[in-house]
């Protein structure tokens, strides 16, 4: 499996799942599941309208990650945020429908774009992914602090200030951007299971946000290693496995946290 | 008058089979949709409530695979989904979401595998997208009586969970305290939502799914301010948005030249999206009504320069 | 302090909390707790934060379950079928997009707890507004509950708890998060309601000044462990320092009590002499 023609999305992989583990460790302490489910799936069907314009699909993802973004943010302010999400998602889903409705090939770039493609990386999507993934950790690293401050506190959006409205939709877009570089291996709609898994198996084994970011990291490579490796083995789409994984190491994480407050209470 | 009426309605459309059957399958799930849909907004669950949508389409595809009634794979999987969302899920929103994500992550993957394994025989030909978008006109008149049994149940059920479910909403442990199975209670409510997002996401799609499970409550309860009106308006503007949507989508093939049209799914989000919105006009006139009311009859009724008995 | 079983005779036994401990997480939370509560009795379960108070009132109300002890309302045991309790938890998040109207709140205190679809009816409605009066809240009684103040949506708090006539109401902290004013006119009102319709009530509090004109008796909590009684043998020094397992003095100014740490080992230790003065 470590032939020259998987080395592409051995590499990709291995700059993805980083910036996974980081954006998603946020997501998971933001409470911010169900906006890292919608950008992407959005997206999507910016990548549809892109495909009947004849642009780079990659264009047509950011641009609608980002509508949806600046979306959710915007109408959030003044409603619930859950609600707001699932009201941009089928908004833009439905311009998709629109898109698409226009033309009628398309269809085996939907399944890659939604599920991910292990061959079809090819090496110059390796250099943009790379540049992406640098400019989203660059983000989160400008915005680690308010970051954290914000999310100490409750839901109750209109206790937060302006500030934490910018910081809201800055971490939106962050999340945009990791989605649109996420297309070439895993896909579209299973990002989210990258940053929501490992993130949280990491959370449920420390309560230290440093050890913590550093195992969703770790976590999360290893998730998209064993895989890529299991789906070049049983030829079965990387999506699944990530899926499947990503359930796993949540399953376990909460295992062994159970656990653990047995064992303290078996001790009195 | 008659030029504003063909200008309205397009020729044929009362007359189209497509029309009514649309009509009618999207007037049920708008309906069966809003009353869950209020009680999924004010819990805070539409994540679970979208999710729902994708984790039935994974059912969909299974069954697709397997040759059994999409139906069956749609509503099924949706159940199980549920119930899994429900057991490992926490009291706390967020940890809520996240068992929500997992599941529908998990999902998600399965629907990749299924249909990944359909293309083998075939069976999932153009199933992504269908599966993703959704069509409206996919049911056909032999799962009309399963259709109508399933909504019948999905509302007879959110109907008995009424009182105890508004009250656990309210304060679970107020509810608790009164004896009322908080658990029990919020598990009969997701298992009638899974039903009910399975039943529209297989008749009219999963786009539509969750905009009319979402769209019309949200709007709905910005407006009134008692639940039960909520549910009344939020069916609706279910339902209005439906019709107007087809209507729209169906005059839509004669615009412009192309004589190509748009999905009716475009135009049913696009009604609901702009409901919600003009809705956002009401708090702000609530807000004011509210001032007043506190103020008291009192004040109304006596000039600034009497004094209030 | 164990209290000998009461005579049926002149005022029943609403509440009896017989020897109950609570430890979770390897932590002793609540330590043989034992006290009664007669109807038509104001009791307040004093202590501070930490002290175990929320605890208890979940032992009492069934939602937590005692390491050791038993909780006994009107003579039996708690279960789904004995719920004749009332309950006003400390932190009800009433969210201002919550289409509920303070007559609705009101009225799910009616029926709240029984399946199915609630039924306008005149008996209903009627019920309604002459709880909604006893508590003063008629005024916003059409106004959502989410735009209310923390005063007014604790009385409506109040009449939902009352309407389903409970013997026994319990209240967490309703005072904390309440001005000076509305909290006074929380605890008149309830000491009123108390004694007209011969309710128990027991009320936490951090402080319990603004309780000591109506109490009737105290629970007074540290640490788990609890001292029970009338005010003036339950707070003084001898017994909360028994209780606090270190010296405390209790120091009476101007009506008010004030509970202060004592002074190190080895200085003369203060004692409160005198009794409650009157406030």
């Amino acid at each position: 499996m470590f032939a020259s023609f998987m080395t592409n999305a051995w590499i990709v992989a291995t700059i993805v799942a980083p910036v996974a583990g980081v954006v998603g460790f946020f997501v998971v302490l933001r409470g911010s599941a169900f906006p890292a489910h919608a950008i992407p799936k959005g997206a999507f069907a910016g990548a549809a309208g892109a495909a009947l314009l004849g642009i780079n699909t990659l264009i047509g993802l950011g641009v609608f990650s980002l509508l949806g973004a600046l979306g959710i943010g915007s109408l959030g302010r003044r409603g619930r945020h859950d609600v707001a999400t699932a009201l941009a998602l089928v908004m833009m889903l439905a311009l998709g429908a629109a898109f698409l409705s226009r033309t009628t090939e398309y269809e085996p770039e939907i399944y890659s774009l939604l599920f991910g493609e292990v061959l079809g990386v090819n090496s110059g999507q390796i250099l943009p992914v790379a540049l992406l993934g640098v400019t989203c950790i660059a983000a989160i690293i400008v915005l680690y602090r308010p970051l954290m401050v914000s999310s100490v506190v409750p839901e109750m959006a209109e206790a937060k200030g302006v500030r934490g409205h910018l910081v809201e939709t800055g971490f939106l877009v962050v999340v945009a951007l990791a989605t649109t570089m996420t297309v070439p291996v895993v896909g579209a709609l299973l990002i989210f299971s990258l940053m929501i898994g490992p993130p949280a198996a990491a959370r449920s084994l420390t309560s230290r946000p440093g050890l913590a970011l550093g195992l969703s990291v770790v976590i999360a490579l290893i998730t998209v290693w064993a895989a890529i490796a299991a789906s070049y083995l049983y030829n079965w789409p990387v999506g699944f496995f990530v899926g499947a994984f990503g359930a796993l190491s949540y399953g376990l994480g909460r295992g062994w946290a159970w656990r653990r407050t047995r064992a303290v209470a078996a001790r009195v | 008058m008659h030029q504003l009426y063909t200008w309205v309605f397009e020729p044929g459309f009362f007359a189209s089979p497509q029309v009514r059957v649309a009509v009618t399958i999207g007037g049920v799930a708008a309906v069966v949709s809003a009353v869950t849909g209020v009680f999924t907004v004010l819990r805070g669950q539409s994540f679970g409530g979208h999710a729902l949508g994708d984790v039935s389409a994974a059912g969909g595809s299974g069954a697709l695979l397997l040759g059994l009634s999409p139906v069956a794979g749609f509503v099924g999987l949706g159940v199980i989904g549920a119930g899994v969302m429900d057991l490992i899920g926490v009291r706390r929103v967020r940890g809520r979401d996240l068992a929500t994500g997992i599941v529908l992550g998990a999902a998600i993957g399965l629907t990749a595998l299924f249909l990944y394994l359909g293309t083998f025989s075939g069976a999932t030909a153009g199933a992504p997208q269908t599966i993703l978008f959704g069509s409206i006109f996919v049911i056909t008149s032999g799962t009309i009586p399963v259709v109508v049994i399933l909504s019948v149940t999905a509302l007879a059920t959110v109907a008995a969970v009424y009182r105890p479910l508004l009250l656990s909403t309210v304060s679970p442990d107020i509810a608790a305290a009164r004896g009322v199975p908080v658990r029990v209670v919020g598990l009969l409510y997701m298992l009638a939502l899974a039903v009910s997002v399975g039943l529209s996401s297989v008749a009219v799609g999963a786009i539509l799914s969750t905009a009319l499970l979402i769209g019309p409550a949200a709007a709905a309860l910005r407006l009134t301010s008692r639940v039960s009106r909520a549910i009344v308006v939020a069916c609706s503007i279910g339902v209005g948005a439906t019709w107007l949507g087809v209507l729209l989508a169906y005059d839509s093939f004669y615009w412009g030249s192309s004589q190509q049209g748009l999905p009716v799914s475009f135009f049913i989000v696009a009604v609901i999206f702009a409901a919600y919105l003009a809705s956002g006009l009401a708090p702000a006139a609530r807000a004011a009504a509210a001032r007043r009311e506190l103020a008291g009859p009192a004040a109304a009724e006596t000039g600034p320069d009497q004094i209030a008995a | 302090m164990t209290q000998q079983p009461q005579t049926w005779a002149m005022t029943p036994q609403v509440l009896a909390v017989d020897g109950v401990s609570v430890s979770l997480s390897g932590r002793q939370i609540l330590d043989d707790v034992s006290f009664t509560v007669q109807a038509g009795q104001f009791t307040g379960l004093i202590g501070p934060n930490g002290a175990g108070k929320t605890t208890l009132l979940r032992v009492i109300l069934g939602l937590q379950r005692p390491t050791r002890g038993s909780v006994a309302v009107l003579g039996r045991p708690l279960s789904r079928q004995n719920r004749s309790v009332g309950y006003v938890p400390q932190k009800v998040l009433l969210d201002p997009d919550m289409p509920m109207r303070a007559r609705d709140l009101v009225a799910l205190g009616l029926d709240g707890n029984r399946f199915g679809v609630p039924l306008r009816s005149r008996q209903r409605g009627e019920a309604v507004r002459e709880m909604l009066r006893a508590v003063d809240a008629d005024r916003f009684a059409d106004a959502r509950v989410g735009n209310l103040s923390g005063g007014e949506q604790q009385r409506v708090l109040i009449a939902h708890a009352l309407i389903s006539r409970p013997r026994l109401l319990l209240l967490d902290e309703p005072l904390a998060n309440l001005d000076i004013g509305s909290g006074q006119e929380i605890v008149a009102l309830l000491a009123r309601i108390a004694r007209e319709q011969q309710i128990a009530v027991l009320l936490s509090a951090h402080e319990m000044n603004p309780l000591l004109p109506v109490m009737d008796r105290v629970v007074y909590m540290a640490d788990g462990r609890a001292a029970s009684g009338p005010a003036d043998e339950v707070v003084r020094a001898d017994v909360l320092s028994r209780l606090y397992g270190q010296h405390v003095d209790v120091l009476h100014v101007h009506g008010r009590v004030l509970v202060v740490a004592g002074p190190a080992d080895g200085e003369p230790a203060l004692t409160a002499e005198h009794g409650l003065e009157a406030g």
